[in-house]
């Protein structure tokens, strides 16, 4: 039989194990990178991921951009919850330039941006179950994020990529419709949220599929920093809107739930229980809205107007609107020099900016700090000596996605 | 709570002396510098001691600035205190001839991509790193593009033959009559001094 085996160069150890590339497009990574998978058996023994398929290059055109066209840009980092990414923007701005935003503001900012969480952790949470073979859960909310992105519709025109808000606020008031509908998501969600929770939580496949899958303690996460649903699944309270208040977050009562393993299953219960915070929180918001009567009820913006374009109306008939109109969308405005940090919670994590201005008109350098490129590194160490299956589970669990991580 | 930017500072003066230097707070963060060489035993002397426990690595990231000589490239790091919850501001600067810095992944595993990603734009070189190679941009790349030398294209460049995206299209078509004889360095270099 010897004649019929592969003749091997002389002194070439036989490959014991075999190769998988999970991506570049692979059904299972829900956008585009890759792992390569030495895999023994159905044991993965190392992987090696690579990243950097849609790099665009944000960090380097924002060097030549006003500060209103940088906004569009970091809608493409997390596109699950792209208004997190304008306000969190729009709010390192505010910190830069001195904008002091009114109360209802920063209320009808808490709003959009625990909407976004839901909607991200709803997308998240229903993926984990769809890669554990559980299409229903996914479906069902679909209807209840759609919902969602009817609001940002009528708030901003948009849905996905929102570009919204502007520097001190919003462009233009919440309409009567919004609000409808967020009366509409507030009233229905919940019990939709309760269906998905009684389809997984103490689902016995479920369970199994995700307990004990990708575990990481508390100490190695911190080391490989991670930040968000991912950390405190690991059991470590920190939460940036607790921790570095924004928006006025210190105004509102809500509790940051924690895991202990870290696991799959972990991750997936803290997502569901911040869906839960975020309504209640959403609820607050909304009663502190309602309290606005009057001239109060039409606040929407920061009365900048340096930094705010005028109205349209105005625009056409002031001599002053129509020069700043001009001034803001050539990108004319010099900002004062400064050095910043400016972070918000994420639906990942810690979304930061540090952001250096010379007292141009574009930042002289703008880093974004991307929760999912970091905590993407501990893929290799969450997975080792665990089956293919728990591979594919894992990278949906933690949420990888791709537009946060190449910037 | 009682870990002050002045408790940090004088802990650091102590520790190293006149090594540590260029002692700001904008915006209300501590922010200082220290030679190159020393920048692992900073950190790890910010992560090591019992009070100053700064053992989160929130963000690192490289700055360029081509007037300062010798001092082209800043390394900055972000450091968080999670129990106290302090934020500082970390700097070291290193010349663009010889871009060597020590690695933080003896500390910090999630120093590993974030130096990568420093060394892919900046080409700085962190000594030590178990594997440094480019990570957003192609193998093949053989420059460092966040570097403040490679400007962004300017946008009213008119030597391309991009009409079908908005940008050259004027060319010839009679708009560019006011534009006689203004035409940039740049565009000269593009289209000779012909007149268009």
């Amino acid at each position: 039989m010897s004649e019929h085996h592969i003749k091997l160069p002389e002194g070439s150890i036989e490959k014991t194990t075999t190769t998988l590339n999970l991506g570049p497009t692979h059904p299972a990574t829900h956008g585009v990178f890759q792992n390569i998978l030495e895999l023994d058996g159905e044991r993965i023994v190392s992987a090696e991921q690579t990243v950097g398929y849609i790099h665009r290059a944000f960090e380097k055109i924002a060097e030549r951009r006003p500060l209103y066209q940088i906004t569009p840009l970091t809608d493409r980092l997390n596109y699950c919850s792209s208004p997190i990414n304008n306000m969190g923007w729009h709010l390192a701005c505010e910190k830069l330039l001195g904008v002091k935003t009114p109360k209802r503001v920063d209320y009808l900012r808490v709003i959009i941006m625990e909407l976004a969480r839901i909607s991200d952790h709803l997308i998240c949470n229903s993926i984990v179950g769809v890669d554990a073979g559980a299409y229903t859960g996914f479906l069902y909310v679909m209807q209840y994020r759609e919902l969602i992105y009817e609001i940002y519709e009528e708030v901003c025109g948009s849905r996905l990529t929102t570009n919204m808000g502007r520097i001190g606020g919003f462009e233009r008031n919440f309409n009567d419709i919004a609000f409808q509908k967020l009366e509409k998501f507030l009233s229905e969600y919940p019990r939709v949220l309760k269906e998905f929770e009684n389809l997984f939580t103490r689902n016995r496949i479920f369970m199994d599929r995700t307990i004990g899958a990708g575990p990481i303690t508390a100490e190695r996460a911190l080391n490989y920093g991670f930040t968000g649903p991912n950390l405190r699944a690991a059991g470590v309270d920190y939460d940036v809107r607790i921790h570095t208040p924004y928006s006025s977050y210190e105004d509102f009562d809500f509790e940051i739930p924690v895991g202990t393993t870290g696991d799959c299953y972990d991750r997936y219960l803290v997502r569901n229980q911040e869906m839960w915070q975020s309504l209640r929180i959403i609820e607050q918001a909304y009663q502190k809205v309602q309290e606005f009567k009057g001239a109060e009820a039409e606040i929407y913006h920061a009365d900048v107007p340096e930094y705010y374009l005028p109205k349209k109306e105005d625009v056409y008939t002031k001599m002053e609107a129509l020069i700043w109109h001009f001034k803001i969308i050539m990108g004319e405005i010099e900002m004062p020099p400064g050095e910043i940090y400016s972070a918000v919670e994420g639906g990942n994590g810690e979304l930061g900016f540090y952001f250096i201005s010379d007292g141009g008109r574009a930042p002289y350098r703008l880093h974004f700090r991307r929760p999912c490129f970091i905590y993407y590194q501990a893929y290799e160490e969450l997975t080792k000596g665990s089956m293919l299956s728990d591979a594919i589970i894992v990278m949906s669990s933690l949420n990888l996605i791709a537009g946060e991580m190449d910037a | 709570m009682g870990l002050t930017n002045e408790i940090i500072r004088q802990k650091l003066t102590e520790k190293f002396g006149e090594a540590i230097a260029d002692f700001t707070e904008p915006f209300g963060m501590l922010t200082f510098s220290a030679p190159r060489e020393l920048n692992l035993k900073v950190l790890t002397f910010l992560y090591d001691d019992s009070d100053l426990g700064f053992r989160f690595l929130t963000d690192l990231c490289a700055v360029h600035f081509p007037n300062q000589k010798d001092k082209e490239l800043a390394v900055v790091y972000h450091l968080h205190n999670l129990d106290q919850n302090v934020r500082i501001r970390f700097k070291i600067f290193a010349p663009i001839s010889q871009p060597d810095v020590y690695t933080a992944t003896g500390l910090f595993s999630s120093a590993n991509w974030m130096e990568r990603e420093t060394y892919d734009f900046y080409g700085v070189n962190f000594m030590g790193h178990p594997n440094l190679k480019r990570i957003l941009n192609v193998d093949e790349m053989d420059y460092f593009p966040l570097r403040k030398e490679y400007p962004l294209e300017d946008q009213s460049r008119i030597d391309k033959d991009d009409e079908m995206f908005g940008r050259g299209g004027s060319v010839g078509f009679g708009n560019d009559k006011n534009r006689q004889g203004t035409l940039t360095e740049m565009e000269k270099k593009h289209v000779g001094d012909e007149i268009i």
